[in-house]
């Protein structure tokens, strides 16, 4: 027996390590997989022999996620006895998350506790003594998952939810109403209501599927690229921002062997400090190499500090030109990018070459901010700087933050169905049809709070109309 | 008098027994049906009508399997309605006005033109149970009958008791006796017993009403009919019903006579529906509606006696006298008799089968209120499946079981025996999960065949069946098929507010938008045509219609419900011991050791019993 849908998760412990392995089993569970990994050796996936191991990228074209092996188990003779296949990735949160994000953006649906014993058992591939041993984890899983669950839920989540469904439910029952007791004297809520709470419901569950890139942040920190020259001073503001906040500082390798991240906790938030090379024009053609390379950085960055000596822009308009051009590039390369333009160094130029250099770059750089990274000064004002930027206006406001990818993907999919409840309430499409997709999202919401069942809506039905002859 | 031993013995003669004896004799099985009066086969007890909405989606099911129920309804109706017909198809329900005296009598003469059924006339007062098998009755008369399998239908006569204000008298139906013998020897047997209630309104004279003040509710210009055998006809002609209202002068009449309904000062303990409050109950607990709707039915084509629905009462008849004349159009109202409210023993349905076979006792089965249930139809389908399962037992053959997807009475059977039920379980069509599934327009192509296997319904009708959806089926082909050119089409897509095409496309597409009818697409040359080179009838483009319009749908439902019966298809074995699953709730362990489901879907089913349960359940299975 093969499902029809395809199942994705981390089979390894959740949390960052060597290794990571992903999984994926069902009917097209190579195919997909075969869509987005690039062999180095030029081979098709799907085209291989089952229990065989292959190297390549996992890649959202045209960007590379990570380089991986790839593990091809055909049914039956696999662990679920379906299609399966295991992607064994570097350990990093961020990997895994991008991985199972790409799959689950391409057919595949988070699987659920337990699912993928559960297809091994329905397959007839364990038998009952290993069953027996597999149910204890099961149980034991479940319980811990709901420990995890009720913390990430301390937020309001659960409660944010739960309201959704109700009211979703209220809807439900009115439109159930109209159906079952046709016939009965009872006023059916108008059509209008019921648009003004879609919306509404529209709108907050993309708040909280959007909260889901800054719950992503908050787990693996905010990414800042800093462009700049090698004796602009970056070690120095480092050490600055490190002692303003008196906070730890770690290396830890990159994906690339070549790029060092120094993580450093500002404000409660983790920043991860991308080094970069500047990006002036050159024709040399080993500068421009790197210049690429910077693109590709600033790419991954949220944040961009452009970091530049007061001293060299004090020399002279060449100077000061050649870092317009590069703010400009940057402007127009990533308008999506929050940029600052630092301008370290300011304790050793005289006032008024300083203001002369402010008053050029100001109708350029809408952050520039004046620091020495050697006494400290104007630091401060940059980590004040960089927390606004980041988008904690919901953490700030103690609003609900979704960090679970389950509930993420739960949420998606009750998104995709009001969407389609939004659209029948436009095309004036009749109620027993409406209430398949609202029954489809409740079920959705249903997977972060507990169970849906008819009787709900009956006893809401009942509870609130006269109903009856 | 009865030496021979029968196959089947029904108890009770009502729309649950009469369908339960039809379907087992229609078997073959030597059947009686023995009920207390003779003259009340198939009482209508409560409203003169069949149908409506969820209910006439059931008849029709009843009627795709070989029931008598959809023919007996067309035969003694007086008006047909199409309910719901501005909403999706699924919810198209069909309804009939009954003339009641007609209803009974039909039945009675379908059943006596039944070969291998017998009658008697007596009250069944206990079973003869060996050994954990029932093998047979007792009567009053203190007469022994010999039976492999029994069918209890009962209704609400066992131990019935009628309130009408603070009086109180036993009666199983006004004007009837009481059953009493059997709730006791069950209890003794180890059911369990719960009690129940249920009313039902006045019967007044037509003739003292003024209808000129209420307003007409006429039947459908083009009525159809409910069975799918050419056996019956739509009506040519049909009787109006009316409707009035309450005041609230009417309800302070109606308060004046709380302190003495039984509903209110506690006589009356047990649940009663709540879809189906009575009129009391209505102004007590929706106390700012100012008035509530009264349907005025007539209860045949030429009795004079009428049937005030939405006015089911116990309060003392004077009060239902007093403030029913203050209804506009009930000035002068003479009563024929007041409503009353009845309380009556049932069985939790929990103690059955999907059978309808009681787990206690092998060979007895039980249909319609004595498990819980209120409707006629309810009652009725009930009936036809205990009457096909005792059959089969009898014939060791396998069970006969609807899925949830297959038919309401799967929904309802399931229901019941998965969930129990704590008031009267009407059906509603909000309580299957792919009721897109389950219309009344394809009931045959969903059923006939399997009542052809069961020997229920004839080759003809099968054939009909066939005919009739392979037409369907091609002429959604011909417009998958068939291109429009779009000087064709952008005439009749402008007369219905809906986009221009800018190239020729299949018809199907166009057909499938939201405001495009058959009746548009018959303005296409190719179309028509083809209909009339097809002789293709109102049926057969309704059927086509609903194929292309709400294929989307359709199909939705049907990967759904594909998907549960993954879970339907997996078996749990009998005696499966619960205790063993220490990773389960108690709570669940609990329920499932009492409820004792088939499969894990049902398993997943029975409240209690969580989603992780569900997953627990699934691998300690089997061992």
């Amino acid at each position: 027996m093969i499902s029809n849908d395809t199942i994705v998760a981390l089979a390894t412990p959740s949390g960052s390590g060597a290794i990571a392995i992903i999984r994926l089993s069902g009917q097209d569970a190579i195919t997909i997989g075969s869509k987005f990994f690039r062999s180095v050796s030029s081979k098709t996936l799907a085209a291989q022999k089952s229990h065989t191991v292959h190297l390549g990228h996992i890649v959202d074209e045209p960007r590379i996620i990570d380089e991986v092996l790839v593990t091809i188990f055909k049914n039956p003779h696999s662990y679920t006895g379906e299609n399966v296949i295991e992607i064994s990735c570097h350990g990093s949160l961020y990997i895994q998350q991008e991985i199972i994000q790409l799959f689950l953006k391409n057919g595949c649906r988070m699987a659920n506790a337990g699912e993928f014993t559960l297809r091994a058992f329905l397959n007839g591939k364990l038998d009952l003594s290993q069953a027996e041993a597999v149910a204890d984890l099961i149980a034991s899983d479940s319980e811990a998952s709901h420990k995890i669950a009720m913390q990430q839920m301390r937020g309001g989540f659960s409660n944010e939810i739960k309201n959704l469904r109700d009211e979703l439910l209220n809807f439900a029952s009115l439109i159930e109403l109209e159906l079952d007791f046709a016939e009965e004297d009872v006023e059916f809520a108008n059509r209008d209501e019921f648009y003004k709470l879609i919306t509404r419901i529209i709108h907050v569950l993309k708040r909280l599927i959007d909260s889901f890139a800054v719950g992503n942040v908050i787990k693996n920190g905010i990414p800042v690229a800093i462009v700049g020259e090698p004796n602009v001073g970056k070690s120095t503001l480092l050490n600055a921002l490190l002692n303003e906040e008196r906070a730890i500082v770690s290396e830890i390798a990159g994906t690339t062997r070549d790029t060092i991240e120094d993580e450093i906790i500002i404000g409660g938030m983790a920043f991860r400090f991308i080094d970069t090379a500047g990006i002036r024009e050159t024709e040399d053609i080993v500068e421009s190499i790197g210049i690429k390379k910077t693109f590709e950085k600033i790419e991954q960055a949220q944040v961009v500090l452009l970091l530049v000596s007061s001293i060299q822009l004090a020399l002279g308009t060449d100077a000061v030109k050649s870092i317009i051009f590069e703010i400009e590039k940057i402007k127009n390369k990533f308008p999506q990018k929050q940029l600052i333009v630092i301008l370290n160094k300011i304790d050793q130029v005289a006032a008024d070459e300083l203001s002369d250099v402010i008053k050029h770059l100001t109708p350029h750089a809408s952050q520039l901010i004046p620091i020495s990274a050697k006494t400290g000064f104007g630091v401060e004002q940059l980590t004040d700087t960089l927390l606004n930027l980041i988008n904690t206006g919901a953490l700030r406001n103690n609003e609900t933050i979704v960090t679970n990818t389950r509930h993420y993907d739960a949420l998606l999919k009750a998104f995709e169905e009001i969407q389609k409840v939004k659209y029948g309430l436009d095309s004036e499409l009749s109620g027993d049809l409406l209430a398949i997709d609202i029954r489809q999202a409740l079920l959705h919401f249903g997977e972060i709070t507990g169970e849906i069942t008819n009787d709900d809506l009956l006893g809401n039905i009942f509870a609130n109309f006269c109903i009856g002859k | 008098m009865f030496e021979n031993e029968y196959d089947v013995i029904v108890v009770g003669g009502g729309h649950a027994g009469s369908e339960a004896a039809a379907a087992a004799a229609n078997m073959g099985s030597s059947t009686l049906l023995i009920t207390m009066n003779l003259q009340n086969i198939a009482q209508m007890s409560c409203n003169p009508a069949m149908g409506g909405i969820a209910k006439g989606q059931i008849v029709r099911e009843i009627d795709a399997l070989g029931g008598y129920s959809g023919i007996v309804s067309d035969t003694s109706a007086i008006q047909f309605k199409m309910l719901n017909k501005s909403k999706g198809p699924a919810m198209w329900s069909p309804r009939v006005q009954s003339d009641r005296m007609r209803f009974a009598e039909d039945w009675r003469l379908m059943l006596e033109g039944t070969p291998n059924l017998d009658f008697y006339q007596d009250m069944v007062s206990g079973l003869l149970v060996e050994k954990d098998q029932v093998v047979g009755v007792k009567t009053s008369l203190g007469l022994e009958i010999k039976a492999k399998t029994v069918v209890l239908t009962n209704g609400t006569f066992l131990n019935g008791l009628i309130h009408i204000g603070d009086k109180n008298f036993g009666g199983g139906r006004a004007g009837e006796r009481a059953a009493t013998g059997i709730t006791e020897q069950l209890v003794q047997l180890g059911f369990e017993s719960g009690r129940m209630k249920t009313g039902t309104p006045p019967r007044v004279d037509g003739r003292s009403l003024d209808y000129s003040k209420m307003e007409v509710q006429p039947g459908d210009e083009v009525p159809e009919k409910f069975s799918f055998s050419d056996v019956t006809k739509p009506l040519t002609q049909q009787r109006d019903c009316h409707m009035s209202y309450t005041s609230p002068l009417v309800h302070d009449l109606l308060r004046e006579g709380f302190d003495r309904s039984p509903m209110f000062n506690g006589r009356i303990q047990s649940t009663g529906p709540r879809y189906c409050p009575s009129i009391e109950d209505k102004i007590n607990r929706f106390a700012t509606k100012e008035r509530h709707q009264l349907f005025v039915e007539p209860e045949g084509w030429n009795t004079v006696e009428v049937y005030v629905n939405g006015f089911s009462t116990s309060l003392p008849e004077d009060v239902q006298f007093k403030a029913l004349r203050s209804v506009v159009g009930f000035e002068k109202v003479k009563f024929f008799r007041p409503g009353y409210a009845i309380e009556y023993d049932y069985f939790p349905p929990t103690q059955l089968k999907h059978t309808l076979e009681t787990k206690l006792v092998k060979g007895l089965f039980f249909a319609g209120q004595i498990n819980g249930t209120t409707g006629y139809e309810e009652a009725a389908s009930q009936g036809l499946m205990a009457g096909i399962n005792a059959t089969l037992q009898v014939q060791e053959k396998d069970e006969f079981i609807l899925k949830r997807n297959e038919a309401y009475i799967g929904v309802l059977v399931d229901d019941l025996i998965t969930k129990g039920t704590e008031e009267p379980y009407r059906m509603f069509t909000s309580r299957a999960e792919y009721r897109t599934l389950l219309r009344q327009d394809n009931a045959d192509l969903r059923l006939t065949p399997k009542g052809y296997e069961l020997g229920l319904v004839g080759e003809k009708r099968l054939q009909r069946m066939e005919e009739k959806h392979s037409k369907a089926t091609n002429f959604v082909e011909f417009f998958k098929n068939t291109s429009v050119t779009s000087e064709a089409i952008n005439p009749i897509l402008e007369a219905n507010d809906s986009a221009a095409v800018n190239q020729s496309g299949k018809l199907f597409k166009i057909f499938a938008r939201p405001n495009i009818s058959m009746d548009d697409m018959r303005k296409i040359d190719s179309v028509e045509a083809y209909i009339k080179e097809e002789d293709l009838d109102k049926e057969i483009l309704e059927q086509t219609e609903i194929q292309v319009k709400y294929s989307g749908y359709i199909d939705k439902e049907k990967n759904n419900a594909d998907k549960l019966n993954r879970l339907e298809d997996l078996k749990i074995p009998v005696d499966f011991d619960y205790s063993q699953l220490k990773s389960m709730s108690i709570e669940a362990r609990q329920k499932l050791e009492k409820i004792q489901p088939r499969t894990i879907s049902q398993a997943s089913r029975v409240s209690g019993v969580s989603p992780s349960d569900v997953s627990v359940l699934l691998v300690y299975m089997g061992r």
